[in-house]
């Protein structure tokens, strides 16, 4: 029995790298989550990103598949959480507008949007979760203190 | 049962992979809200009976503010340079090979008895023009003002010049509303708000004294949020200057502000800018269907108290909020009818926080003056910029208009800085 085994856990291994590569995160998240975030972007975020998602010239940046909101997700909590007031330049482009804190978000408003936002627009990528934004909050306070 | 878990996980493998798969599958769907609008040629203007838009020059980038020399030669300043360079020549208005030099960004440009003038958004420059109007010496200009507050934000330096020797620059607030934290929900507004001492007006300096630093301008209107279109006004020897009003009333303010009030709200303000004027950003706005200055929600307003706003400046029209008003011209030319000699044309780069309302502008305006003052309403005087109104409502549209231009017949040119499009309009009608 146990030589037989042996071939399977390499299967199993290889499986695993296979699901790996897919990006299993990827996955759409819960229709309810999505319906959440898509409150609160319409409220606080659409009248400068917009309904598409795409900004506003020289402005206000795109959403849409850009590292800014596909690449890591503290950067990105930190940003929404705490705000951004330097320029910041998306293909050659610099969008001058200032992102204001938005301090007032509850982390499930916060995780939701974000949800949102990484899965709108042509976007895919992994959900943001309420741990990661209290993590996020956390680190702020530290810093205050 | 070791075996019967290890099966059991493969299972549960496969059929995530199974999962992940179909994932895969609805990534294909195509998600048409994504898309960039597609490049589609150059529609037609429309315009009065008589006039006629011919296309000189396109894709030349982002083309903000336009002078035309007394020759006819086109200089363009470009907002993100090409190639290195942040000014076009397109000789006797040829886009063919155009010439390029200067190498800032920015928004303004102004020919004036010989000399060329350009703003980077910080500064501005001057050349010696030759008496083909070409620069003499593009690598050197000179340095007139310095030193002036560019943090990104209402960073462009529009500029004009009077028949007195005298500059004026638009110093955008870099702010909306002079809030501790800029468009903070929550946030409160400063007060005094410390802006208006560096930003937030026009600043007069003199045209032949290079290396002027800030503290040697003069402050000549205050209470200016963004004044990105100004112009003297040789007619009547004045400055007017267009306001960009502030934003995001609804987003900050939901229980004083709807969606469609923060589409309506504040008016664009036209300004007759008197040495002194104060027209009270951030403090108060304009509301155009009140016809009052109203106190900000940031200083304690509620949509209808004025308070301290009563005694502030009015504009002397006020437009449509959030039309984004670029440049202005007074055309002097002869080549157009009678009622548009001394007028106004105004260039209305389009909205953007009236969303999720339809978006609105993108198009030259023309107001009717007498005596330096509105004689009779606004007209849309050159139409057709968005492309479609879908474009127009998403706000994703063809062109923007940026910059306008009096050429020595007595055309006028607009500028586009989406695409890099400059325009002549010319009369031709009886």
């Amino acid at each position: 029995m146990r030589r037989r085994l042996i071939p399977v856990n390499v299967v199993i291994a290889a499986l695993f790298f296979i699901l790996l590569s897919l990006e299993p995160d990827q996955t759409k998240p819960p229709a309810a989550v999505m319906e959440r975030g898509k409150a609160v972007y319409t409220k606080e975020c659409l009248t400068c990103h917009q309904q598409d998602g795409l900004g506003v010239q020289r402005m206000n940046p795109p959403l849409a598949k850009t590292e800014w909101v596909l690449g890591p997700k503290e950067r990105l909590i930190r940003i929404v959480v705490n705000g951004l007031t330097e320029p910041i330049e998306i293909d050659g482009d610099i969008f001058h507008n200032p992102m204001p804190p938005h301090a007032h978000l509850t982390n499930q408003q916060v995780a939701d949007v974000l949800t949102y936002v990484r899965n709108s627009f042509g976007n895919k990528a992994s959900a943001v979760t309420i741990r990661e934004v209290k993590k996020v909050r956390a680190e702020k306070k530290i810093k205050k203190s | 049962m070791k075996t019967v878990k290890w099966y059991l996980s493969c299972l549960f493998f496969t059929c995530v992979i199974v999962v992940s798969a179909c994932a895969e599958e609805n990534k294909n769907i195509p998600d048409t809200t994504a898309k960039l609008p597609a490049a589609v040629a150059g529609p037609g203007l429309t315009l009065p009976d008589g006039f006629t838009a011919t296309t000189v020059a396109e894709n030349l980038g982002r083309v903000r503010h336009i002078a035309v020399s007394s020759n006819g030669n086109i200089y363009a300043k470009l907002e993100r340079l090409k190639d290195g360079k942040g000014i076009l020549l397109l000789k006797g208005g040829n886009a063919a090979a155009p010439g390029s030099f200067g190498n800032y960004p920015g928004t303004g440009i102004a020919v004036k008895d010989g000399y060329l003038y350009a703003s980077s958004n910080s500064a501005v420059y001057r050349y010696k023009l030759n008496a083909a109007n070409e620069v003499e010496n593009p690598g050197k200009p000179e340095t007139i003002v310095k030193g002036l507050t560019d943090r990104g934000q209402h960073n462009a330096k529009s500029i004009t010049l009077d028949d007195a020797g005298n500059i004026y620059v638009n110093i955008g607030a870099p702010s909306n509303s002079c809030q501790v934290q800029d468009r903070a929900v929550g946030s409160k507004g400063q007060d005094p708000c410390p802006i208006l001492d560096y930003a937030g007006g026009i600043w007069q300096f003199k045209v032949g004294t290079p290396g002027q630093e800030f503290k040697d301008g003069v402050r000549y209107a205050t209470g200016i949020r963004n004044g990105v279109a100004l112009s003297w006004n040789s007619s009547v020897n004045e400055l007017y200057v267009l306001q960009h009003g502030r934003d995001d009333l609804h987003r900050m303010f939901d229980d004083l502000y709807t969606v469609k009030d923060n589409a309506e709200l504040p008016a664009e303000e036209f300004l007759l800018a008197k040495k002194g004027s104060n027209f009270g950003w951030p403090y108060c706005y304009y509301d155009g269907k009140q016809e009052k200055k109203i106190l900000a929600p940031e200083y304690g307003g509620d949509g209808k108290t004025q308070g301290r706003c009563e005694g502030v400046d009015k504009p002397i029209m006020a437009f449509p909020a959030h039309l984004a008003p670029n440049a202005l011209l007074f055309y002097t030319g002869s080549q157009f009818p009678e009622k548009y000699k001394n007028g106004a044309f105004i260039a209305f780069h389009g909205s953007w926080n009236r969303a999720p309302e339809p978006q609105a502008g993108f198009f030259v305006v023309f107001v009717p003056m007498k005596n330096g003052y509105p004689n009779g309403e606004w007209e849309v005087f050159a139409d057709g910029f968005a492309g479609s109104d879908e474009k127009r409502a998403s706000g994703r549209v063809d062109y923007r208009p940026c910059g306008l231009a009096q050429g020595p017949d007595g055309a006028l040119y607009v500028s586009d800085d989406n695409k890099g499009n400059i325009w002549k309009i010319t009369y031709n009608g009886k």
